[in-house]
């Protein structure tokens, strides 16, 4: 009996989220009294053994099927399903990515057992008890699941990478899949790269405008701060939905979630949406004309003021 | 062509969600409703698409008897069609939600002819399971892809049949997937951009069907317990000032951070 970790990579390199999997599916075995053991999906993906070794899986399973050159999700969804089969995992646990979570939507259903998406915590029983993520992360849910064998993602953060431990290398096992006919109906074909700078969720600064910005112009004076810090201009849904900023830039529970060193927040209520997209955030300074306003409240800093006299004049003296 | 999308009625909460004292749903008193913006963004996709190669859209929600409300909504911004099965609860769990709309899809195709193209809401907006879609498309033995950031239709791609090109977010680009039609997707916010009803839109959406159906869908092994407000940091907010005259505070305050020297 093992707790079976999907290792998320793309064409062979390690999604860091795989390693938050292998720490949270540690505590989950460690409950269990079992032990870890990876599925690594992909011809050459057995490159990338020895990593999990070194993050707690004791045997790494590889599907080395040649139709497997690329993602797709029921490829890699019938994989982890017939190696359920095989394998009877006491559980089987993948990144809550958009990845980890679909490929593991797809087993449940071709398994026809319950799929529970974003854990923060397990306890497992007969029935296990788990809290997981509701509205993107306003919210936990306390759920209970009744299930064979429980299929779960884990939300991002939920568990911290435990340091490798080195040397350590895997007892690699090839494991022989059934994969269902229509896996090559959703498999990647092609990637468009855009090559990109600094981006909203990797930004050391992200100037974000809300509804107090008024306009798509109104920006202008974000963007000239964002300059100075060499940071990055980021907004409310009420700013893409204005068509002020295009979607790209938007931060919350549907747009992107930031993590920067600072997040200056202008003209933003801090509605519980963005809220989440934006907590993450080591420190936030929100400038407002409201007091009261959510994001005030809730800020580190903050400037009372209109944002059209404050952010000039921060402009000036950077 | 024909188009479905699938949209989930939810409470539209402000600046902090309150939960009922039993611990079992949002506090929705004094709240609107709506639907993720995921799902405001498939309702739009889908009229794009009828507007670009003809046929009939078709919007399909299951809970209780007000997410009448949601499919006038999509009526409003001219969708043709909708159902709604009738739950007499917003708390299914994914399973039982999906067996349930599996079903109703199987009925409405039987009637009205098949769907070329299922549009979901990458996930819902309050319960965020990430299946739904994917466990209707595997029991009508349809592909499927979520995380949807761009799509365009081909019907007739040469000599392969039609085909649906969808296009996912990476951190540096874009992953292109090339599906045979019929298919599905769960799309993002972003794919497009939704318009707002006109007033001949809503005067007609009052007009609308909506076509009422139950379900005997079995629950699933998911149930939830209750629902609590994670822990957070509470944080003196310190005033820097106020107006322009905060501005040497903020400098300052950048330099102790490290942002500027
Ligand atoms: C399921 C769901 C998902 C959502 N996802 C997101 C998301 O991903 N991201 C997101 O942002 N929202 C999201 N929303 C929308 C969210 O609920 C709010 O509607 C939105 O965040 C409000 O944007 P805002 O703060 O810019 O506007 P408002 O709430 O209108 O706030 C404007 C603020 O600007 C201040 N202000 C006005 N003029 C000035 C001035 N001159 N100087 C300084 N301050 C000024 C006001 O005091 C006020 O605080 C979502 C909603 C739902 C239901
Ligand atoms: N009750 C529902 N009624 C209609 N569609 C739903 C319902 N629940 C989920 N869906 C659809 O499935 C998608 C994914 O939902 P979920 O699996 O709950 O995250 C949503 O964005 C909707 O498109």
């Amino acid at each position: 009996m093992s707790v079976l970790v999907v290792i998320e990579h793309d064409r062979d390199q390690l999604a860091d989220a795989s390693l938050e999997a292998l720490a949270f599916a540690a505590d989950v075995a460690a409950q269990l009294g079992v032990d870890v053991e990876a599925l690594l999906i992909g011809v050459d993906a057995v490159s990338l053994a020895d990593e999990c070794a070194a993050h707690g899986a004791s045997t790494v399973h590889h599907v080395a099927d040649a139709s497997l050159t690329d993602y797709g999700p029921d490829a890699y969804g019938g994989a982890v399903a017939s190696a359920a089969g095989v394998l009877s995992p006491s559980a089987i646990v993948a990144s809550g990515s958009d990845r980890g979570n679909e490929v593991l939507a797809y087993a449940a259903a071709e398994l026809d057992l319950p799929f529970v998406a974003n854990c923060l915590a397990v306890k497992t029983a007969d029935d296990w008890e788990m809290t997981r993520v509701q509205w993107g992360g306003s919210l936990n849910e306390e759920a209970r699941l009744a299930s064979s064998m429980p299929i779960l993602s884990v939300a991002s953060h939920a568990a911290e990478v435990a340091e490798p431990v080195t040397g350590a290398t895997a007892t690699v096992q090839t494991l022989e899949v059934t994969l269902p006919e229509s896996a090559t109906a959703t498999m990647i074909q092609d990637r468009i790269v855009l090559s990109e700078g600094v981006t909203l969720a990797t930004a050391p600064v992200v100037v974000g405008g809300g509804r107090g910005v008024g306009s798509a112009e109104g920006f202008e004076v974000l963007e000239a701060l964002a300059a100075k810090l060499g940071g990055i201009v980021g907004c409310s849904r009420a700013v893409t939905n204005n068509g002020w900023r295009p979607h790209a830039d938007q931060v919350g529970q549907t747009g992107t979630r930031i993590a920067p060193q600072l997040y200056i927040a202008c003209g933003i209520s801090g509605a519980i949406q963005h809220w989440v997209g934006a907590k993450a955030a080591k420190k936030i300074l929100a400038i407002n004309t409201d007091p009261a306003a959510n994001m005030v409240v809730k800020a580190d800093y903050a400037v009372i003021g209109d944002l059209f006299d404050v952010l000039p004049a921060i402009t000036d003296i950077t | 062509m024909r188009v479905l999308v699938c949209v989930k009625r939810v409470p539209a909460p402000g600046a902090k969600i309150n939960i009922t004292e039993d611990g079992q749903s949002v506090d929705a008193t004094n709240l609107g409703h709506t639907m993720s913006p995921h799902e405001e963004c498939a309702l739009e996709l889908a009229v794009q698409l009828i507007e670009a190669h003809g046929g009939e859209s078709h919007v399909l929600t299951l809970g209780t008897a007000e997410a009448d409300e949601q499919c006038r909504w999509a009526a409003s911004i001219g969708i043709s069609k909708a159902t709604l099965v009738d739950a007499g609860s917003m708390d299914w769990d994914p399973q039982r939600t999906a067996s349930a709309i599996t079903d109703s899809i199987r009925s409405i195709e039987e009637a009205d002819g098949g769907f070329d193209v299922m549009i979901f809401g990458n996930e819902s907006a309050d319960t965020g399971g990430f299946q739904v879609g994917v466990r209707v498309s595997r029991a009508l033995g349809r592909p499927m892809v979520n995380a949807i950031k761009g799509v365009e239709v081909d019907l007739e791609a040469d000599g392969k049949g039609a085909t649906l090109e969808a296009r996912r977010e990476t951190d540096n680009g874009f992953e292109v997937y090339q599906l045979p039609m019929p298919c599905a997707i769960g799309v993002k916010e972003g794919i497009t951009w939704p318009r707002y009803p006109t007033m001949r839109g809503r005067l007609a959406s009052k007009k609308l069907a909506v076509d009422v159906a139950v379900s005997d869908a079995v629950p699933g092994g998911q149930m939830k317990v209750r629902l609590n407000r994670p822990e957070e940091k509470v944080s003196e907010t310190v005033i820097l000032g106020h107006g322009s005259e905060a501005a040497p505070a903020v400098v300052e305050l950048l330099k102790e951070l490290g942002l500027m020297s």
